[in-house]
């Protein structure tokens, strides 16, 4: 059982406070992403789970057990780092036992778990190579391989594969997952790519600025986006927001067309309430190349600027209200740059946020 | 095809050059060294003999053997003074080499008050010339009964080494990624642990270096080594040279036997060690 909590966590650095009492319950055996941009407390966090930073106030717990001022020894964790720091001095099979060497275990049973270790991450052949001799994946894989041998209650993963090229890390990504089936354990997993966090995790925990914004799952996160950050975090490219006025059943986009209000935000709002109303490019597709849309839908024309074809779609850019918007384009045709397009908005899909406190008013 | 042919002559001729010049170089560096082990093998004649001889003509080890011999005849007491140099050069070394360690690992991985003060505190001590600190030193030698014992020599150079040791071994540590301790913390070692086990054998390269510089600082020593030291009891090698100058005349070849069996255990030193330079210079456990 290994079940991780952090209560009220406050991270000091002097008078600066970097991480503002985060409250958050990780289950046994669930694959946790905490994800946000570079300082938003994400890494800090992890490394206060690892003991590798002091905590200046709540409590953090793994298992049954409060670990507040235990050494990282004591924890029971493993930690994948985001430059893989491997011994340099020590040959792979050195680096995957010497934590069970420190724990002094018997010969044999080091020698049986480095040989399983090697075998699920497929190392075997690099054994006897320096971590020098090793290329980017390797390494990688005996990092993890490092973590796995020991057993450990939680996994801790920082950034493992932001060093990695855009291949391997689609690859790694892969085996990290697998990993987590075969050896069942709990994992923290921090980055800052929204893609491996939507791929990977059992639930997201959006940070920024030592807030976390939301936590849910994957699909909880991109549907129903607590406020603009998330929106904007979440989901590539990321959501469209343009600010408006309720005005009588209505959303008056500022400086652009009207659209019905959409039902599910009837009553939720007031009117003349300021809002911004949020929409994904894949809800925005021009007449004849959209998806059928079945529940209301919005209409108005707008100027594609630029287009991008990714093959089975084509991403337009297009300016409404003086804002770039997004759009989506099934079964694609070539789009001259201005071309004038009839745009479907589908109403169903669509978000509403207050404009002053940017949360979803869902 | 004209043009191929100018610019391959080009490269060869740069090429030549390259050789030629890096030949002076080395000749520059190399001549004194082998004139000094050329000289210990023949007599004074040959020695001072204008024009110089250079291509050798009878070799003989009668100067090594006067070293060697009996007081009244050319004789020093090699072996008492190769003893103190070694007692003396090892035992400041390894306190030197220690300290280093300590500081040098300090100034790397930890934030403290005046820091940066300390650090060029201890920089501005290379800055003052040895010899300007031989009266001073005499003065609290002689107070504390320091002069002419191994335990003052000693002192003197690991003051001396000290900051240098310290400012390599730092250099060193902070290429040594703060990542590796702590996921050596992980794997559950304890912080000394952590040092010992990772951290120094990472960093091995910069402690030797340090050791070979603070070895051969004490090894070659000679302006303050000479105040500080009366009897053969305490004279390192250095100012045993002297004993081959006598009141009318410099014994040359002497000097240079004496100066060779100096140069040697320096020179072993610094092969053996190099090895493990370039050996712990191949980083790589942590992507760049």
């Amino acid at each position: 059982m290994a079940q991780v909590q952090l209560q009220n966590v406050v991270k000091k650095y002097g008078a600066v406070e970097v991480v503002h009492g985060i409250n958050l319950e990780i289950a046994d055996n669930e694959f946790v992403v905490l994800v946000g941009p570079s300082g938003c407390g994400k890494s800090t966090t992890l490394r206060m789970i690892a003991g590798l930073e002091a905590i200046s106030g709540g409590d953090i717990s793994i298992g049954d057990r409060v670990v507040n001022d235990l050494p990282p020894r004591h924890r029971n964790i493993s930690m994948v780092f985001q430059n893989y720091a491997l011994y340099p001095h020590m040959t792979v099979r050195e680096n995957l036992g010497f934590s069970l060497q420190i724990a002094k275990r018997p010969q044999a049973e080091i020698d049986k778990a480095v040989d399983e270790a090697a075998q699920i991450l497929s190392l075997a052949e690099y054994m006897d190579r320096k971590p020098g001799a090793l290329s980017g994946g390797q390494r990688q894989r005996v990092a993890m391989g490092r973590a796995i041998v020991r057993h450990p209650e939680v996994f801790l993963f920082d950034e493992p594969l932001s060093n990695l090229d855009a291949k391997l890390r689609t690859q790694m990504r892969t085996e990290i997952k697998k990993l987590h089936q075969k050896v069942k354990s709990t994992i923290v997993y921090v980055t800052h790519d929204q893609v491996e966090a939507m791929t990977l995790a059992d639930r997201i925990v959006i940070m920024r600025d030592g807030h976390i914004e939301q936590v849910g799952t994957p699909l909880e996160v991109f549907e129903t986006p607590a406020n603009t950050f998330v929106a904007t975090f979440i989901g590539s490219p990321p959501m469209n927001l343009l600010s408006g006025q309720i005005a009588g059943g209505e959303v008056a986009i500022d400086g652009g067309p009207k659209v019905t209000l959409p039902d599910q935000f009837a009553g939720k709002v007031q009117d003349g309430q300021k809002v911004i109303l949020g929409f994904r490019a894949d809800n925005l597709m021009p007449e004849g190349h959209a998806m059928p849309m079945e529940g209301a839908s919005a209409e108005f024309e707008m100027v594609v600027n630029l287009s991008e074809p990714l093959g089975t779609e084509t991403l337009l850019f297009g300016s409404l209200a003086g804002k770039e918007v997004q759009a989506k384009m099934l079964n694609p045709r070539p789009v001259a740059d201005g071309e004038r397009l009839q745009f479907q908005l589908d109403l169903t899909r669509c978000h509403l946020f207050d404009a002053e406190t940017q949360q979803s008013l869902r | 095809m004209n043009e191929n042919l100018q610019h391959r002559i080009r490269a060869r001729l740069l090429k030549l050059a390259h050789f030629v010049a890096l030949f002076i170089a080395m000749a520059i560096i190399c001549v004194p060294g082998l004139w000094v082990v050329l000289n210990s093998f023949r007599p004074t004649v040959d020695i001072m003999a204008k024009p110089p001889v250079w291509i050798p003509r009878g070799l003989n080890l009668d100067n090594y053997r006067a070293m060697f011999g009996a007081v009244g005849e050319g004789g020093v007491p090699v072996l008492q003074y190769f003893t103190n140099s070694l007692i003396i050069s090892v035992t400041s070394t390894f306190i030197a080499i220690l300290v280093g360690m300590a500081g040098g690992y300090a100034f790397a991985r930890y934030r403290f008050k005046g820091k940066a003060a300390i650090f060029i505190g201890l920089m501005l001590t290379r800055a003052v010339p040895g010899v300007s600190l031989s009266l001073p030193l005499f003065i609290v030698m002689a107070k504390t009964g320091l002069i002419d014992t191994h335990m003052g020599l000693i002192l003197v150079y690991v003051a001396l080494n000290v900051p240098f040791t310290i400012w390599l071994i730092d250099g060193f540590f902070r290429q040594v990624p703060i990542d590796l301790a702590e996921a050596a913390e992980i794997d559950g070692c304890t912080r000394w642990q952590a040092f010992w086990k990772v951290e120094f054998p990472v960093a091995r390269a910069g402690v030797a270096s340090a050791g070979i510089f603070a070895f051969l600082t004490s090894w070659n020593e000679y302006a303050l080594a000479s105040q500080l030291t009366r009897s053969t009891f305490s004279k390192t090698m250095p100012v045993g040279l002297r004993d081959f100058t006598s009141e009318f005349t410099i014994n040359w070849g002497g000097m240079c036997a004496l100066a060779v069996l100096m140069i040697i255990p320096a020179l072993i030193l610094t092969f053996i060690v190099q090895k493990h330079l370039i050996a712990g210079l191949t980083f790589g456990g942590v992507k760049g």
